[in-house]
């Protein structure tokens, strides 16, 4: 009887978390859909890896002036800006800024906006 | 080879009979051209050489005394402009005036970092955050910078400013921030492009016409004849630097 | 040889619970100040882009050196034999890791950015003579641990001298790299002299000894041990060798740049006019820190050197050290890059004037906690392991007594 009340435990337990994030009330981050599809790689791969193509591409800029288009942070910028009221793009103070859809949701801190703008033009946070 | 090459996978299976034959021989003409494609959409992946040495020519004779035209030019293209405290503040360039002790003889000169070929702030970094970039221009990687300011201690110029607050609005082709060292960076985003240095440009339109921008390595380019043929001094030139700037008139 | 006993210090003992919970009291303030400097930059502090290294760095500089310096006592023991300083290596070991780990927590605190620690462990220039003391500075307590595990693990003992010797080695290393961060600076008229090297190594001697004797004693006295006029005389007298050379080495370096025209500026700027700088150069460095402790330390007439004596004479050379490594960051930056020999020189971005420096109080702040660091690893250390010999009494430890 105890074998029996285990195993069906372990199988309700494996159901209800293969249902899926959603179905726990977890919120999931809303995140802002991009100017183009996969203009860099495709979004799972972005989603997992972007921190080391970032890693990798800012080495090559500053020490070897490498600066093709389609990497540049720039362009990253323009190609997932949110646009406010006003119709500028939102910088990382706001939380509907591109990036911290999904930092603050994994509470990842974001160093690049230290120093980089974090929308494509010069504005102020 | 960078994240961006898509190599196709080498096709392992075993040689059966003649299909087997056949799938490989097109796998193997496919890898070998597939570099080649690669190299030739990344073409522009090659970065900089040190066959160029970028470097300047300031002639302190067209220099005016009242003019900061540089300064302003340089201030508004890499964001550094002042938070009101001089002390403190960022100045990635900036006028000098030398009086004569004896003679009361003045005149003025801008001084910026002089892109040494052996760069003391270089030597110094602990971390290797202040590079020579392959084409003589000298910078600071402030991804890995920590901040130490050994290198503002190493400088003989003082070319380098520590960021002491928050900055904002800055120039996305100029990224700084507080707690990391900068100085001039020969405009290297504009250098990249083909373009001068903002100073070059202020000064040719401007100001006296007193800053020449060019290839040190090229003996045809104009900067090049004019030293060959007029010379110039390097400041502090005992040091044995080799700065990227010379002066005539010094 | 007498058999020589270790026992951890007493919670009973009023003094030094004391004085840790003032320690943790300074060091929390210290915390505090970092974080207060991290948080809103550099801007808060009286460093600026003409002083780049201020309080901290003196504060810091201190305590490597001294750190360099209280491990002498055990080199004197293991390394070159001197029986009476055996019974005190382990505390010996133990201060100059307590003192250089204060040190480095001064100075990986006052970076720009202090977050970036790891990308200052894992990412080397090897040009860099900065680079080069973070891997000394890690190994000494490497080394020191090392030492310390030969003395106290039975065992181990018979390594003791060679791990002694590794570690001397490796602490006069330590003490040239530090000297050499500002010797190699040849943009700057204050430094770029080979005698940074040696002075900074008579420095070391002469403040690691003043601070081991004052915290010696001062455990000693808190947790109610005898300590013999014995070995404080010997301290003092060797506290007074100690000074002495340092005098030496700056009377050196001083005279060797006054004889050289190119140096004249620097030098009238510290010696004679350089406001603050010179006070602190001939009345903190030379008359605190060396003139008086010289008396003090070298009485007229035959007598032993009882402990108020070499107390104050250890205190004054701490405070004279102080003054001395402050004349030597912080003058030889206010001192103006001389690029235009001949010129008067003037801008906007203080080019060509000496810059007046005024130290802020987080800066003081985290200093002082740095040194409270060091001395609640040493409190911390006594109370837990046998670091403290439980008699320094001279029956105990004169060799020659009766």
């Amino acid at each position: 009887m105890k074998r029996f009340a285990a195993i069906v435990i372990v199988l309700l337990t494996v159901a209800a978390g293969s249902a899926g994030a959603a179905d726990w009330g977890v919120p999931f981050p809303s995140v802002p859909k991009a100017a183009a599809e996969n203009c860099v790689r495709d979004t799972q791969f972005m989603r997992a890896n972007h921190m080391e193509l970032l890693l990798h591409q800012r080495d090559d800029t500053v020490h070897q002036g490498v600066r093709p288009k389609q990497t540049a942070l720039t362009e990253c910028l323009t190609c997932h800006a949110v646009k406010g009221g006003d119709g500028k793009p939102l910088t990382v103070k706001d939380p509907k800024h591109f990036c911290r859809a999904c930092h603050d949701y994994a509470a990842v801190t974001i160093d690049c906006f230290s120093c980089h703008n974090s929308a494509p033009e010069a504005v102020n946070k | 080879m960078s994240l961006f090459d898509k190599v196709p996978a080498c096709d392992s299976a075993p040689v059966e009979g003649r299909r087997g034959f056949l799938k490989g021989l097109v796998a193997a003409g496919a890898l070998a051209i597939a570099p080649g494609v690669t190299l030739y959409k990344f073409a522009e992946a090659a970065g900089v050489s040190s066959a160029v040495r970028w470097g300047m020519l300031i002639d302190i004779n067209k220099c005016e005394d009242g003019c900061s035209a540089c300064v302003t030019a340089c201030a508004e293209e890499n964001g550094w402009r002042g938070h009101g405290n001089p002390r403190t503040d960022a100045q990635w360039i900036r006028k000098v005036t030398l009086t004569d002790k004896q003679t009361g003889f003045k005149k003025s000169l801008p001084v910026m970092c002089q892109h040494c070929a052996e760069p003391p702030c270089v030597y110094v970094c602990p971390t290797g955050a202040s590079f020579k970039r392959a084409d003589g221009i000298v910078l600071v990687d402030k991804h890995i910078c920590i901040g130490c300011r050994y290198c503002m201690m190493a400088c003989p110029y003082k070319a380098r400013s520590f960021v002491h607050e928050d900055v904002d609005g800055q120039k996305p082709h100029a990224p700084r921030g507080k707690g990391t060292v900068e100085s001039c960076t020969l405009c290297v985003h504009r250098v990249d492009e083909g373009r001068q240095p903002a100073c070059v440009e202020a000064c040719a339109k401007d100001g006296g016409h007193a800053f020449m921008f060019g290839d040190l390595n090229d003996p045809s380019s104009d900067i090049s004849k004019q030293l060959a043929q007029y010379g110039a001094t390097a400041i502090r030139g005992d040091l044995g630097v080799d700065p990227g700037v010379r002066y005539r008139g010094l | 040889m007498k058999t020589l006993r270790y026992r951890p210090v007493s919670f009973d003992s009023k003094p030094l619970v004391g004085a840790f919970f003032i320690a943790a009291l300074l060091a929390l303030i210290g915390l505090g100040a970092a974080y207060y400097m991290e948080h809103h930059g550099h801007v808060v502090t009286g460093m600026d882009n003409s002083v780049v290294w201020g309080m901290p760095h003196v504060f810091a500089v201190f305590l490597i050196v001294a750190a360099s310096g209280a491990l002498n006592v055990a080199s004197m023991g293991s390394v070159f034999g001197r029986v009476a300083y055996k019974p005190l290596a382990r505390l010996s070991g133990l201060m100059a890791m307590a003192l250089l780990m204060g040190g480095l927590s001064v100075l990986v605190l006052d970076l720009g950015r202090p977050d970036r620690l790891i990308v200052a462990m894992t990412s080397y220039n090897f040009k860099s003579i900065f680079a080069w003391n973070i891997f000394l500075y890690t190994g000494l307590l490497a080394v020191t641990a090392v030492y310390l595990w030969t003395m106290m693990e039975r065992r181990m003992n018979g390594y003791t001298k060679a791990a002694g010797m590794a570690a001397f080695l490796w602490r006069l290393a330590l003490t040239t790299g530090t000297g050499l961060i500002f010797g190699f600076l040849m943009a700057r008229q204050a430094y770029d002299a080979a005698v940074m090297a040696p002075m900074f190594i008579a420095m070391s001697f002469s403040f690691g000894l003043a601070v081991f004797f004052l915290v010696t004693l001062g455990l000693y006295q808190g947790d109610g041990r005898p300590m013999g006029d014995y070995i404080v005389n010997r301290m003092g007298k060797l506290l007074g060798l100690f000074v002495a050379a340092v005098l030496y080495f700056t009377f050196i370096q001083h005279a060797t740049n006054l004889y050289a025209p190119e140096h004249h500026g620097v030098e009238r700027f510290i010696l004679v006019d350089g406001g603050g700088i010179t006070l602190l150069f001939w009345i903190g460095q030379v008359l605190i820190g060396g003139i008086i402790p010289l008396v003090l330390l070298f009485p007229l007439g035959s007598g032993k050197l009882g402990r108020g004596r070499v107390s104050l004479a250890s205190l004054l050379v701490i405070l004279g050290g102080l003054a001395q490594v402050y004349v030597i960051i912080i003058g030889g930056q206010s001192y103006p890059l001389v690029m235009f020999p001949g010129w008067d020189v003037s801008s906007s971005f203080s080019d060509g004037v000496a810059t007046h420096y005024a130290a802020s109080l987080p800066e003081i702040g985290l200093g002082i906690g740095g040194m409270a660091i060091a001395g609640l690893i040493v409190l911390a250390g006594t109370k837990v392991l046998d670091f403290l010999p439980v008699s320094l009494a001279d029956e105990e430890v004169d060799p020659h007594h009766a």
